[in-house]
């Protein structure tokens, strides 16, 4: 075999693999982002309607109900807006109202958010920087809104 | 008082490694052995005055000195002994004096094991090694001091995080940290190879040894990891694709291909160039997995403490390392001639694709894991990249790697043909289809086609190493002088090669079968699940030396036999009134059982339970312990230790040495 003709050879499987791995990563890049939301965001109906999506916020205080087996209802609010959440399952150890929370999964017809999965802190002082920030944007938009009303 | 000396020791570290870092490489550069001698001395000091600190902050652990800030905010005085000791590397400034602490340990192990290693090349490794320490060591005294004073004291401590509490803690980050620093020794043998002008064959066989043991205790690192967040996360899973596994899982990845690279550059001195670039991106993405963990950037289960002013000073430092590092292989890489000639069909070929398949892998999962960041930095949204993605990434990836790793190990160096290798591997192709096949069909529930191409690619790595193990024996005439004379290498090679198929049966078949649930159980109630009864007797309350738990009762039984009374906790800590779920685990290299509790759901003390049938994930932990074994062997063998004998006299800068295999 020619020098030439080996290095062809090696480039081309070399291409092949990579291509090959590009099409992969896109293809599931593509499918498996999903975007944060707060509950502002979700009400402005800028939150997709058939994707998965992560809703973030404080769970309001007083909102927790069962369900029937492990079903368990909740409210997520970033104190301006706030959405109900479904979910069915054992929710972790740090879940509690008056906390951060992130859930992830899709809006339902009846405008509730069905969670496939929710996720709590980790630790009395740690605070999800997506929620922070979307407490924060409500905050000033709240505060904005005062200033305005106010002579 | 005790802890001022601590802190006065690592200041006094920070400027013997000042010395350790500068003089030796200055004399190495001037030829100078004297200023080269300084190596030995001031790496030995450097550990000194390092354990001093570490042995001073766990002083103040044990002693319960709650005027030192860090003992306060991570210890309290109900904390049992043990988890007193390990809560010194329970967060930031601990884990990093735990981290400069192995970094001295690693610099005079290659001092203490290097004995022939010519001068010049001891005092290039040394001196590189103490550039990365002096950056450790500033990053703690500038940001992160761990001695720093409460005053006034406090009454009690604020306890370590209950999560952390726990065997599994104690020994996943030294673990760990051992495999990310050790990965400093191979990128400073590389840089030091750059430095004096001398890549070859003698600079591979050093570097080798290294690399391996690295490799092995950052495969044990992340496989404690792994069961630790089994037991103790209480959700049952093995592994999450979270960015801080990423970042222990990345520097992994380029380790094995660098491992195999560097077998190439010992033995046929090709992939010279190459290698190197390797070492650096191991060395480098252990560096960023550190930073993307104590940062504070990511979302992320191990995201405790977290600061972002101490990630701005890794990232500078980050940048400094691989732009250091890479400004120099570019001034030097066209130097650097491979002169191993291979053809397409050849043992070279087989460890190239390996090579390139490992990096694509890495980088393919490092854009999973940076892609939210950069998005997020650029404003365009805050995004979350799920475990989907990286599973549809890394199993199509995998399965030719494997394919591929019978193929090489069977092949020769240089030339081979496919109708050679064909006709050695046939037996081997078609035990695996049939065992494979037989696997799922016999032992399992249902038939699954992603289980069966597990199970095949498993038992194929099996065979094909049985056919070259007996390869390696057939030309010898009688069998335990051959056992005898085949090299440790070649044990350690196969041994980790059964590993990978253990492992690959593990995360197989427990992906695919396991059956998870959960359910509402009042106690007396049952719940039957694959062929298991669990049953809820009861749950009372139990105490603890820090903590107060309820403690579930539940029968399991399989065709009316009793075979477990597993008690799962749910524990409430006392200072930080965290909740804790401590899971039951029945644990069988055929299957575990899992039961965790949720929480009282009413006043009749009806509880949600989650239940698990997990078949075969033991295989997960057993295959990468067999892995890290086949790197150990291959470490201690003799040719490491001969190696500095041979090539005593150095080689002139520029030379290149041909391959000697």
């Amino acid at each position: 075999m020619k020098a030439r003709h080996k290095r062809l050879g090696f480039l081309i499987v070399g291409l092949a693999v990579l291509g090959l791995a590009t099409f992969f990563v896109i293809q599931a890049l593509d499918s498996n982002l999903s975007y944060f939301f707060s509950p502002t965001e979700v009400k402005q109906d800028q939150a997709p309607k058939d994707h998965i999506f992560r809703l973030g916020g404080m769970v309001e205080k007083g909102s927790l109900e069962r369900g029937e087996g492990v079903d368990v209802l909740f409210t997520v609010t970033d104190n301006a807006n706030s959405v109900q959440v479904l979910y069915s399952g054992i929710l972790p150890d740090l879940f509690s109202e008056g906390q951060g929370v992130i859930a992830q999964g899709k809006m339902n017809t009846d405008g509730v958010f069905v969670a496939e999965e929710v996720l709590a802190k980790h630790d009395e002082t740690y605070m999800p920087p997506e929620v922070a920030d979307a407490l924060e944007k409500a905050r000033q938009a709240e505060a904005k809104m005062d200033g305005g009303t106010t002579p | 008082m005790i802890p001022e000396l601590g802190h006065f020791a690592l200041i006094l570290a920070l400027g013997i490694t000042l010395i350790q870092a500068t003089i030796p490489l200055i004399g190495a550069a001037r030829n100078n052995s004297t200023w080269m001698a300084l190596a030995r001395p001031t790496a030995q000091a450097q550990l000194l005055f390092t354990f001093l600190a570490f042995a001073a902050l766990t002083y103040a652990f044990i002693s319960h000195d709650f005027s030192v800030a860090y003992v306060a905010n991570n210890s309290n005085s109900a904390l049992p002994l043990i988890y007193r000791i390990s809560a010194v590397w329970g967060a930031h400034e601990g884990s990093l004096l735990l981290w400069a602490l192995t970094l001295s340990i690693w610099t005079n192990a290659v001092v203490l094991f290097s004995r022939s290693l010519p001068l010049n090349m001891l005092a290039r490794v040394v001196g590189v090694l103490g550039l990365v320490s002096i950056g450790f060591l500033l990053f703690m005294l500038l940001t992160s001091n761990p001695f720093e004073r409460l005053i006034p004291a406090a009454m009690d401590g604020r306890d370590l995080n209950p999560l952390l509490q726990d065997f599994g803690l104690a020994v996943h980050p030294p673990m760990l940290y051992m495999g990310y620093v050790g990965l400093s020794v191979p990128f400073a043998f590389a840089i030091a190879a750059m430095l004096s002008g001398r890549l070859d064959a003698a600079w591979a066989r050093w570097s080798r040894p290294w690399t391996s043991v690295a490799w092995v205790f950052l495969t044990l690192g992340i496989a404690l990891g792994s069961w630790w967040a089994y037991y103790e996360l209480g959700w049952g899973g093995w592994w999450f694709w979270d960015p801080v596994e990423n970042a222990s899982f990345l520097p992994w990845l380029i380790a094995t291909a660098l491992l195999h690279s560097l077998a190439v550059t010992e033995k046929r001195s090709a992939f010279k160039a190459w290698t190197v670039l390797l070492a650096i991106f191991a060395f480098s993405l252990s560096l960023l997995g550190t930073f993307l963990v104590r940062s504070g950037v990511l979302t992320s289960v191990h995201a405790f403490a977290t600061d972002p002013e101490r990630g701005v000073f890794i990232l500078i430092f980050l940048c400094l390392v691989i732009g250091g590092s890479l400004a120099l292989y570019a001034w030097r890489a066209p130097q650097i001639r491979s002169v191993g000639r291979f053809e397409l069909v050849s043992r070279e070929t087989a460890l190239l694709l390996n090579n390139v398949i490992l990096v694509v892998t890495a980088a393919s999962i490092l854009l999973g894991t940076l892609y939210p960041l950069l998005l997020d930095a650029l404003d365009l949204g805050k995004i979350s990249v799920g475990p989907p993605y990286f599973n549809s990434v890394f199993i199509p990836l995998t399965i030719p790697l494997v394919m591929l790793l019978g193929l090489g190990i069977m092949s020769r160096w240089k030339r081979d043909s496919f109708s050679r290798l064909f006709g050695k591997l046939w037996p081997a192709m078609v035990f695996s289809l049939v065992i494979g096949l037989a696997w799922v069909l016999i032992l399992l529930p249902e038939f699954k086609l992603g289980a069966v191409i597990g199970t095949i690619l498993a038992v194929w790595v099996f065979s094909s190493s049985a056919v070259s193990f007996k390869a390696r024996l057939s030309n010898k005439d009688r069998l335990w002088p051959a056992l005898l004379s085949t090299p440790l290498g070649f044990y350690g090679m196969t041994l980790a090669h059964i590993g990978v198929g253990v492992f690959i049966i593990g995360i197989t078949l427990t992906s695919i079968y396991s059956i998870e649930k959960d359910i509402r159980l009042s106690p007396g109630e049952s719940y039957e699940m694959a062929e298991y009864t669990f049953q809820l007797d009861s749950v009372k309350t139990v105490e603890g030396p820090n903590y107060i738990a309820s403690q579930g009762r539940l029968t399991v039984s399989k065709n009316g036999e009793v075979i477990d009374i597993m008690q799962p906790e749910k524990r409430i800590y006392r200072v930080q009134r965290m909740p804790m779920t401590e899971a039951a685990i029945d644990a069988g290299l055929g299957r575990d059982l899992f039961v965790a509790l949720g929480e009282q759901l009413n006043a009749q003390g009806a509880w949600s339970v989650r239940l698990y049938v997990k078949p075969y994930i033991r295989w997960i932990w057993l295959g990468t312990i067999i892995m890290a074994l086949g790197g150990l062997l291959a470490a201690s063998d003799r040719r490491y230790r001969m190696a500095g004998k041979k090539v005593l006299d150095p080689v002139p800068a520029g030379t290149v040495v041909t391959g000697a295999a």
